[in-house]
């Protein structure tokens, strides 16, 4: 279709060559994505707002996307707040630069399921951290990590750390300094070259990375089983959804749960870039080399 | 960067050397437990019995015999490379081309084609991977290898699209020029001109497909069947039912899993920057 299409429009043969990636990406995302939209409409039993009807009238389901919300909103918040400083004061192509950019890396490339079953031996009760809290008098008993609230949200800490890190580094790389230089000619200190000239130019830098942390949060999923408790606390969006489809085989309940976690994602991402309209408007990328 | 360090070095007070101070010692706290966390797997992996103590009574390679039999990991390893190296393959083959239409030409709708190359890699895996499963079920490709690099695919090619497409637009395109001059046809221009110029960036676009498809859990997970699991997947099933087998056999696949992953990370460092693995995303914010 698109190819008749490009060529009625009388375009040149080389943007052929994009067809068969588009395709790609119609065929296996966006006819998947509109497939399980009709299909939570097509429920087992029931009209069709049957499966949403159900969803908000099951404590089980509908409480779901509050727990969810209730990990990925602090650990998001958690990570912005210890990446901003952190890529700042890293700002500089420096050989500490490098090396700390290159280590946090790893933990992202390895993944959750291997953080994850790290995370059981170090954080457990037999576990590195604990044995130094008790040899220290820090605690008298093992402070317990795993399998609750806590080993979900420090392993979204371990992996999302390091992503929101990287990403806001980029943007302050992507800063001239020689702004700052002025500011500092015209007797601004270091805070207020931060405050008055970092800032706002990373404002919509800093609201995308938000952005993508949360929505990785937000679908935390094997870390919730594995180091979180599945049945209770940790019991997130994406648990009722994979049980919904693979254990009791409803597909059309599932991908009611689906899109319902693509809305609550797509919620917070307008209004995150909404309210960066509100507190910034100018030229964004203004500065960026 | 040196004029910027003299005008302002003379405003540094008490309170900036302590913040630089707190900063760093953060960072150093969460580099310490990173390391804590990758090593206390490691060092179970070789440890006979490890209980109430700091470390283990003894060491063993043993339980690298007993993880290769009990997970057999030499069918989950074979199953890994082949998934990977197809994904891999098939994304460059159908990701450059596009890069470099997307690089080269302006045509109504390129915006459009844009956003549909972005959106795969801004919404995740477990949100598209439910209706992505149920569909290849559908088509019986659920639990087959087939069904499983398709689902790969997905944010794979993407992926090379959006590394690639900088990368080609910095090659002259009057290179490319030249040789259409001398008669050359579009598909050789492709092979003895930019070919040889892209291979850098096909490398390191490659390798980051590469690292990222070995440790893509989500849509593996939901596609696979017992045949057809990558090595993550089947640590994944491992860890959750823990206490079945012995901790160190489940470290010691754990183990091969990092080795596996890490050999290829360290090769892609040779040609990118870190930050690369989450470049797509720079390249978003224009």
């Amino acid at each position: 279709m698109a190819a008749r299409e490009l060529r009625e429009a009388g375009l040149d043969r080389t943007v052929l060559l994009t067809v068969p990636g588009v395709l790609l990406v119609l065929l296996l995302f966006i006819y998947p994505f509109a497939y399980g939209l009709f299909l939570s409409f097509a429920p087992k039993t029931g009209g069709i707002w049957a499966n949403y009807a159900r969803f908000f009238g099951d404590e089980r389901l509908y409480g779901t996307i509050a727990k969810t919300f209730w990990i990925a909103l602090p650990a998001t918040l958690l990570n912005l707040a210890l990446a901003l400083p952190m890529a700042y004061q890293l700002r500089r192509a420096t050989r500490l630069q490098r090396a700390v950019t290159t280590a946090l890396v790893v933990p992202i490339t390895l993944g959750t399921v291997l953080v994850a079953e790290g995370m059981l031996n170090y954080l457990g009760p037999q576990g590195w951290l604990n044995r130094l809290l008790i040899d220290l008098h820090l605690v008298a008993a093992p402070v317990r990590l795993i399998h609750n609230y806590w080993g979900v949200l420090l392993s979204l800490v371990v992996t999302g750390f390091p992503f929101a890190f990287l990403l806001t580094l980029s943007y302050v790389t992507g800063i001239d300094p020689v702004l700052a230089q002025a500011a500092a000619t015209l007797g601004a200190g270091r805070g207020r070259q931060f405050l008055h000239i970092y800032l706002p130019l990373l404002a919509p830098g800093l609201a995308i990375t938000f952005c993508l942390s949360f929505v990785q949060a937000f679908s935390v999923f094997p870390s919730a089983i594995l180091l979180g408790a599945p049945a209770g606390p940790t019991r997130v969006i994406s648990i009722a959804a994979y049980q919904a489809a693979f254990e009791d085989y409803d597909y059309s309940m599932a991908s009611a749960i689906a899109m319902l976690m693509g809305l609550a994602q797509l919620i917070v991402v307008v209004a995150v870039l909404g309210l960066r309209g509100v507190f910034y408007r100018g030229p964004a990328a203004g500065a960026k080399g | 960067m040196n004029a910027e360090g003299s005008a302002t070095s003379g405003r540094r007070g008490w309170g900036g050397i302590v913040w630089a101070a707190l900063v760093r010692a953060l960072m150093t706290f969460f580099l310490i437990n990173v390391a804590g966390v990758i090593a206390s797997v490691v060092v179970s992996s070789f440890a006979t019995r490890w209980l109430g103590t700091w470390l283990p009574a003894g060491y063993t390679m043993r339980w690298y015999g007993s993880a290769w039999d009990e997970f057999q990991l030499g069918d989950v390893l074979e199953v890994t490379v082949e998934i990977v190296l197809i994904v891999v393959a098939l994304s460059i083959l159908i990701g450059v081309p596009a890069a470099y239409a997307l690089a080269r030409k302006d045509f109504p709708g390129k915006r459009a084609v844009t956003l549909l190359f972005l959106l795969p890699l801004l919404v995740p895996p477990i949100t598209y991977g439910i209706p992505l499963a149920t569909v290849l079920y559908r088509l019986r490709l659920g639990g087959t290898e087939t069904g499983v690099i398709l689902a790969n695919l997905v944010p794979a090619v993407p992926f090379v699209v959006l590394v690639m497409t900088p990368f080609i637009e910095q090659v002259d395109p009057r290179l490319e020029a030249a040789a259409r001059v001398f008669g050359a046809r579009l598909h050789r221009v492709f092979l003895h001109v930019l070919l040889p110029l892209l291979a850098p960036g096909i490398l390191a676009a490659g390798l980051l497909v590469l690292v990222r498809t070995i440790a893509l859990f989500e849509l593996t997970f939901l596609v696979a069947g017992p045949d057809s699991q990558t090595l993550v997947v089947a640590l994944y099933y491992s860890v959750f039912a823990a206490g079945v087998r012995a901790t160190q056999s489940i470290d010691a696949m754990a183990v091969t899993y990092m080795v596996t992953t890490l050999v290829w990370l360290l090769l892609a460092l040779r040609f990118v920057d870190p930050t690369q693995l989450v470049t797509r995303v720079k390249r978003e914010a224009r």
